[in-house]
């Protein structure tokens, strides 16, 4: 199948304007018989709305995003919005769309609020991570800080996820050798969980720069081996497309049949003990 | 000079950025967040000093020398060598330049304050400057590069609403020995890497006769205490002194008021700045 990475620079809370470039890269893609598209994080409004969150959300219902899901009849869309809630909470959400509908729309669980990030204050916190099925097979998706816990690929691993998907605004800060600090952090982050997972993970990042906080792209497809496939320029627009095949899943999997032989038994017994443990320490201090 | 960059920056690794990675970076945001507030040129203060330098190569690589403005200022008390400097750099670079002598207009104010202590002296200069730059941005239609670096942010050794206003500013999170390390990399004329920095607001100052401790001392102990958020105790295991420590950390915190808008005094439910929250890239 071929995959398509949309690395572009959305325009800050310009819903309008955003939607267009979007069915522009769509229509790129198309061009480059791109069978699964991937934006990046909140690339329908870009990625520091602070109180602009409440202008730019919208329910999936929405005309925006019914006319972009509309869009994924010749191939499969995924991207990322602010989700406005019947009962009026905002998520960080990324919606999979196929054949016109909606067939997954992920919140994001793990809301950076430290540092230079201030999603807890705008969004509401997704309960919820499951993979599903898509027509080239079961997948999953992880929004940027979602797959810094080590604890997010591992279930959808566990859940029978073959491929990841991980849109992410990704900033540009201290500048080691030779690499942005967080960039060489999440390329390995990546590689590891690819390799103990037995699956693919498509990284798509923006670009672009909001209130001088650079956004650096490097997009990245990284295979069931853990080893880089392909990887998207700095700083710069870019289709990233690649070829890939799936059935390395199951020869990584032969291979180093690591999900085989996890116990998950045994990590619901510890787990379960230790989240005991910690409502007993509660209870005492 | 140059040597003694390179020593410091071997004697202290961490402060050593990667100097294309840093330009790069700095390039493309500069350019980008200029361009989308809807302008094409820039305009900056030159003073023959590296910071202004640096910016001004900087803002060269993003927009091409065309569209850079370049403005020399001087005073008439202004040291003759940094007039000759920021022409070696406008020579180099090709920019376009004007000259503008403030002291008319700074000596007519001060008539009638003869007591002026060189303080005041130097803060009129630097807010002279401002509204010269920012007459010149209307009249160029052309943003107000910065100039003032990491180092002198934290310390607050500049002037509010003077040398620290501005429109981007590529500086405002690099150390002055960062400074010195990119305007290496990216060119700068040797006789501006070498020479002592200097406000240049009287004979013979230097910053660091004037701060009374050297910026590659500071900026180690800024990276210290700020980057790696050590403690006190740590600091002083460290071997920075505690005259040092204690100096630093009371400009930091005393001149805090610098580095923000004024305070807006709350009635609404929706103030500015405090619960009315957009970035300034709203929409663009």
């Amino acid at each position: 199948m071929r995959v398509g990475l949309a690395q572009f620079r959305p325009t800050l809370g310009d819903l309008q304007r955003n939607l267009d470039l979007h069915l522009d890269w769509i229509e790129k893609a198309k061009q480059n018989q791109v069978e699964l598209l991937l934006f990046p994080e909140l690339s329908l409004t870009g990625y520091s709305l602070l109180d602009l969150t409440y202008d730019v959300g919208r329910s999936v219902y929405s005309e925006e995003i019914s006319k972009l899901v509309a869009r994924s009849e010749s191939l499969d869309i995924v991207f990322g919005f602010v989700e406005l809630s019947e009962d009026h909470v905002l998520y960080n959400s990324t919606l999979y769309a196929s054949k016109g509908k909606i067939v997954h729309i992920h919140r994001k669980v793990y809301l950076p609020t430290y540092g230079m990030f201030d999603e807890g204050r705008y969004f509401g916190r997704g309960e919820v991570l499951r993979s599903f099925p898509t027509q080239f097979g079961q997948m999953g998706i992880l929004i940027c800080e979602d797959m810094w816990h080590s604890s997010t690929p591992y279930l959808l691993a566990q859940d029978g996820a073959q491929m990841i998907l991980v849109p992410s605004n990704s900033p540009a800060r201290s500048l080691d050798q030779n690499e942005v600090g967080s960039q060489s952090f999440w390329y390995a982050n990546l590689e590891n969980q690819a390799a103990l997972g037995g699956l693919f993970i498509l990284f798509c990042n923006r670009v672009g720069t909001e209130d001088g906080v650079s956004f650096y792209g490097g997009s990245a497809i990284v295979n069931p081996y853990g080893d880089e496939v392909a990887r998207a320029n700095r700083l710069e627009e870019q289709l990233l497309c690649a070829d890939i095949d799936l059935d390395e899943v199951r020869r990584s999997r032969f291979e180093t049949p690591l999900l085989r032989d996890e116990n998950l038994d045994l990590t619901i017994r510890e787990l379960t003990r230790i989240r005991q443990r910690r409502l007993e320490q509660k209870r005492w201090t | 000079m140059s040597t003694q960059l390179e020593e410091q920056l071997l004697a202290a690794p961490y402060l050593a950025l990667d100097a294309p990675l840093a330009v790069e970076i700095l390039t493309a945001a500069l350019k980008e967040e200029v361009e989308k507030a809807g302008f094409r040129k820039v305009v900056l203060g030159l003073s023959g000093g590296i910071d202004s330098a640096l910016s001004l190569y900087l803002a060269v690589r993003a927009f091409g020398k065309d569209n850079v403005i370049a403005v020399c200022m001087p005073y008439r008390t202004s040291s003759a060598s940094s007039l000759t400097d920021a022409e070696e750099a406008i020579s180099d670079t090709g920019v376009q330049s004007l000259k503008v002598d403030i002291s008319p207009q700074i000596d007519a104010y001060f008539e009638f304050m003869p007591d002026a202590t060189s303080l005041r002296k130097g803060n009129k200069m630097a807010r002279e400057r401002m509204t010269i730059l920012y007459d010149l941005s209307a009249h160029f239609g052309a943003l107000v590069i910065g100039t003032s670096n990491r180092t002198e942010l934290l310390l607050g050794y500049g002037t509010q609403f003077g040398d620290s206003a501005s429109a981007v500013n590529p500086l405002g999170d690099l150390y002055k020995t960062q400074v010195r390390q990119l305007s290496k990399f990216i060119g700068v004329p040797r006789s501006i890497l070498e020479k002592a920095p200097s406000a240049d607001l009287w004979e013979d100052q230097t910053d660091e006769k004037e701060l009374g401790f050297s910026y590659f001392d500071v900026d180690r102990l800024l990276y210290h205490l700020l980057d790696r958020r050590l403690t006190k105790e740590q600091l002083l295991e460290q071997g920075f002194s505690n005259p040092l420590i204690e100096q630093v950390t009371q400009r930091i915190t005393r001149n805090q008021y610098k580095r923000r808008m004024p305070l807006i005094l709350k009635i609404s439910n929706r103030t500015v700045g405090v619960d009315f929250r957009y970035l300034r890239d709203w929409g663009l």
